[in-house]
């Protein structure tokens, strides 16, 4: 089952934590893996822990000509054309509502939304000809519920759901499923600086009782990429344990 | 007919899975063809593929009928 030997991936933050987990998953079903990140010095690590079928491209996600040059770089790194997508990136630029700066807004749509519409665009003309695709972009619970400080991302993240549904609806004809999964609170570097306080509040919101780790949302993933996933598109799968049941 | 036109109709042909005699200049692509806009935008990359010309959106917009298609790619080709 999900196997995805001779399956060809891009996945865009691969030098953060989410996305070299998902990276690491989706290598180990077999996939060809291109990375791709701002970090350089990260994805070559990553790369050179995988081995062989990994392949690395750097990309600024803020700059749109950069954004449209990524699908044909990884195409001619894997020498193979591209059949899962994973928009993975993103940024944050918290602050209340009332003080958020037009740049904070514009940073995060941009990176966070509006480089998935051009990767998916850049992507999918190939997927259509070979009549396979699989596109799934990371957005949030907070997509769905909200959070406090977080207007631009969560604009981001909900923006994102509404673009796979639209997506999703115009290409299932053609054999390529696009959908969304909404990590809840993730274990990183960024919940380790809580105080013990704050982690204890946060996991009495949380059913399960614990912090999700990057391997819950990878297993997703390879779900979503994989043959057996062919007839799920245009949903968004929450890996929360229990945070938010929607 | 022209080289050209005969591609174009077999491309359409195999494209849409319809019948050959229904394939003439006149035929509109979505009303007598039953293409929907998904199915143009693939004809568009197929003539692409086909006669190595890029289509601007622009053009791909004007190309509604068969015999649309065959003018655009014969002035296209002519010109390379």
């Amino acid at each position: 089952m999900f196997d995805l030997n001779n399956r060809v991936a891009l996945v865009t933050g691969a030098s953060g934590g989410l996305g070299a987990s998902i990276a690491r998953a989706l290598h180990r079903q077999g996939a060809k893996v291109v990375l791709s990140g701002t970090r350089r010095e990260a994805l070559d690590k990553l790369a050179a822990e995988l081995g062989d079928r990994v392949f690395v491209a750097p990309c600024n996600l803020s700059e749109a000509e950069a954004v449209e040059k990524l699908i044909p770089e990884a195409e001619a790194a894997a020498g193979a054309p591209l059949d899962i997508l994973v928009n993975n990136a993103g940024v944050t630029r918290d602050g209340l509502f009332m003080r958020m700066k037009d740049e904070d807004w514009s940073t995060v749509l941009t990176v966070n939304l509006e480089s998935a519409f051009r990767l998916c665009r850049a992507a999918v003309k190939g997927m259509m000809k070979r009549r396979h695709g699989r596109i799934i972009n990371i957005t949030s619970v907070v997509g769905v519920t909200g959070n406090p400080g977080q207007a631009n991302y969560c604009a981001s993240k909900a923006g994102l759901i509404g673009m796979s549904k639209a997506l999703a609806a115009e290409i299932a004809a053609r054999g390529i499923t696009v959908n969304c999964v909404a990590p809840g609170f993730i274990a990183s570097p960024m919940t380790d600086v809580l105080n013990d306080k704050q982690k204890e509040s946060i996991l009495g919101a949380i059913p399960a009782g614990s912090m999700g780790k990057g391997d819950d949302i990878a297993a997703a993933c390879v779900y979503l990429a994989s043959d057996e996933a062919g007839y799920v598109t245009g949903q968004t799968l929450h890996v929360n344990g229990g945070m938010a049941m929607i | 007919m022209s080289d050209v036109a005969e591609r174009v109709k077999k491309i359409v042909i195999e494209h849409l899975g319809v019948d050959a005699d229904k394939v003439v200049d006149s035929a509109n692509f979505i009303d007598d063809l039953g293409a929907d806009s998904l199915d143009t935008v693939e004809l568009v990359m197929a003539f692409e593929e086909e006669f190595g010309v890029e289509i601007p959106d622009e053009s791909a917009e004007g190309i509604v009928t068969v015999g649309d298609a065959v003018k655009f790619l014969e002035k296209a080709t002519a010109k390379a």
